[in-house]
């Protein structure tokens, strides 16, 4: 070090010890602005001034700081930000937008405080108000960006379920979608309902673990493959076979639960063959509203080579329907953290009444009301049911 | 009396005055759907996109707690809500208190509401730039959290929740609807409890309401703001009651 640093450091302390209190007020890094409690300014730095471009007598006693705020922001300053510092005695980090003398609009945050006296009176309002001009923008554009995501996930959740339920000659069927949160992620529910031949349908539905764009893609693969699997064999579990060699192939590192449920018309009767992989165990509701469930849970799908999975058939008699969901509906909780359990479920379907789209429309509304319509997880229910 | 909470707050906003008022009357507190501890599920875009929903919700609530001979005290657009409430059911109501109303925010040919259609929209605006910061953090406390009891209790401490997304139509509704017509079906006495420095509500729109509904009066407060209850609790609750004595001894 040389002699001259040392003069250096002594002339900056120096300068430091004449930042006297009204200096370090005046040029501070930040406006401050103080009131009456009523509004009425009496006392602003030269930062603030310098912020807005008015001179210290436009404001100093003739302005309310309200004045200063755009319409809107009026009406915030008085539904929020006032009520809450007469609360509070406190109000953090308020957004607003100045009007600066020359009409011109500076974002600005703000902090306030409620300074009261030993007997709770107010005394004075003390504010500092920091430029928010690039930080606005910054907002503005996530903003921007968050609705740009959620319209995405919206048209991606589209392509994982039909835009519409097909008309089957003798057979209702109906379907419920709801994806969980604000929208902003895709589901990773899928369901679809194809037809195979002149009297063959089939309904598919499954869950891929996890959420958001990855999700959708083995959603997506799920699906299609699934389709593609049941126009070349007749066989449900055959098809889920085909599509756990897919995933384990596709190295997606997701794995998934799947049910395939085949119709087939056979001299005006149906018969339902179904395969079950991992998922919850389609319902059969009969005529007498007994409620059984249809085959077997087997293995999950994208975990082993050779998972075990058995098929089912079943013969339909009118006023015979049969449910199938995913697990959205038995995963529903209670804001005490009760489950929406089989039990529930079981009576719930045995007392719909109606056609398949009155039953799947019945069992979402239980399933929405159970846990305060705040959808946790995506819900996926269809429903078919044979007209008496 | 029933006291209905404004835009942009819930029920807390009454404590200064409550314990005065409940000396003399049994007091019912309530929040708006979306608001303080309301039950958000029951939100329905439908039914909440006009101010009718609202004052479906207060007669509903009459019922439920089987209230006659209602004083409704109304700040802000709840002034309007219980308007519209007791224009629907005026055997319901003994007396309507409005505090800081306005029937028209919005400027209108030869009608000063004092906002402009811009104003509301950067209303709008300044919602979303203010809920920013929380919202995300405080979002799944509204949406219910079990597994989240340190979230809930920040909320409990918390004054003024609201739902963002409830809140950002309410505003729509609040600040948009046009009440103007309906003043005149109000049977009820009506006071208008105005401030002399009211930025939302000013002076000429409250005595556009007391000129409007065929029975009211209006009480000029010399209090600055929109929220006479807050600033001049003492002031608000003596006019309430003076009012109140008043269409008593008139109805003896």
């Amino acid at each position: 070090m040389s002699a001259g640093d040392g003069d250096v450091v002594d002339g900056f302390i120096e300068a430091l010890l004449d930042d006297d209190a009204q200096t370090l007020y005046e040029r501070a890094p930040c406006g401050y602005l103080s009131t009456t409690p009523d509004g009425t300014i009496i006392k602003v730095n030269a930062t603030f001034l310098a912020l807005t471009g008015y001179a210290r007598d436009d404001l100093v006693g003739r302005k309310r700081f309200v004045d200063l705020l755009t319409g809107g922001g009026r009406i915030y300053h008085e539904t929020h930000y006032a009520p809450m510092l007469r609360m509070h005695g406190i109000a953090r980090e308020i957004a607003l937008d100045l009007v600066c003398a020359d009409t011109h609009r500076r974002p600005v945050l703000i902090n306030s405080v409620l300074e009261r006296d030993a007997d709770g009176n107010d005394v004075v309002i003390r504010t500092a108000v920091f430029d928010a001009t690039n930080r606005r923008r910054y907002e503005e554009e996530l903003l921007r960006q968050t609705q740009r995501a959620t319209a995405l996930a919206r048209t991606l959740q589209q392509t994982l379920i039909p835009p519409n339920v097909p008309t089957i000659e003798d057979l209702e069927l109906a379907a419920e979608y709801r994806p969980a949160g604000d929208g902003t992620e895709v589901g990773g529910d899928f369901y679809d309902i194809f037809q195979t031949d002149h009297d063959g349908w089939v309904i598919t539905i499954g869950d891929v673990r996890g959420k958001g764009a990855e999700a959708a893609v083995v959603t997506a693969l799920a699906r299609y493959t699934l389709r593609a699997a049941a126009v070349q064999d007749p066989s449900p579990a055959q098809a889920l076979l085909l599509l756990n060699d897919a995933l384990l192939r596709g190295n997606v590192d997701r794995f998934c639960t799947a049910a395939m449920l085949r119709l087939q018309r056979r001299d005006g009767a149906w018969q339902l063959s179904s395969s079950i992989a991992g998922h919850p165990l389609p319902l059969l509701v009969d005529g007498q509203h007994t409620v059984t469930t249809i085959g077997r849970t087997g293995t999950l799908l994208g975990v082993l080579a050779d998972p075990t999975l058995s098929e089912t058939t079943v013969q339909l008699a009118p006023g015979d329907s049969v449910v199938t969901y995913t697990d959205g509906v038995i995963d529903a909780r209670t804001p005490d953290g009760a489950f929406y359990d089989d039990d529930r479920l079981h009576a719930t379907l045995a007392q719909a009444t109606g056609t398949a789209a009155d039953i799947a429309a019945t069992l979402l509304a239980d399933v929405l009301r159970f846990q305060s319509q705040v959808v946790r997880d995506d819900i996926a229910i269809v429903a078919l049911r044979v007209p008496d | 009396m029933l006291l209905a909470h404004g835009y942009g707050c819930d029920q807390n906003m009454w404590r200064l005055v409550v314990p005065r008022l409940a000396q003399r009357y049994r007091i019912v507190l309530f929040d708006h759907i979306g608001a303080g501890g309301s039950d958000l599920g029951a939100y329905d875009a439908d039914r909440y996109g006009s101010l009718d929903g609202y004052a479906a919700d207060v007669l509903e609530l009459c019922a439920e707690l089987k209230l006659e001979d209602v004083i409704f005290v109304g700040h802000s657009v709840s002034g309007m809500i219980g308007v519209l409430a007791a224009a629907a059911r005026p055997e319901l109501f003994s007396a309507l208190v409005l505090v800081g109303p306005s029937p028209r925010y919005v400027d209108d040919d030869g009608y000063v509401g004092g906002f402009t259609r811009r104003d509301i929209d950067e209303l709008l605006a300044s919602l979303d730039s203010n809920y920013l910061g929380w919202s995300s953090a405080i979002a799944p406390v509204i949406m219910g959290r079990p597994d989240r009891p340190d979230l809930s209790r920040e909320l409990e401490d918390s004054f003024c929740r609201t739902d963002p997304e409830i809140a950002r139509r309410f505003a729509h509704v609040t600040f948009l609807s046009d009440n103007r017509a309906d003043l005149a079906r109000v049977q009820t006495p009506t006071l208008v409890v105005q401030c002399t420095n009211d930025v939302i509500a000013p002076v000429p729109v409250g005595q556009f309401v007391r000129d409007q509904i065929p029975n009211a009066t209006m009480v000029l407060l010399d209090a600055t703001g929109h929220c006479p209850h807050l600033s001049a609790p003492d002031d608000t609750a003596d006019a309430i009651e003076q009012f109140l004595d008043a269409i008593t001894s008139v109805a003896r």
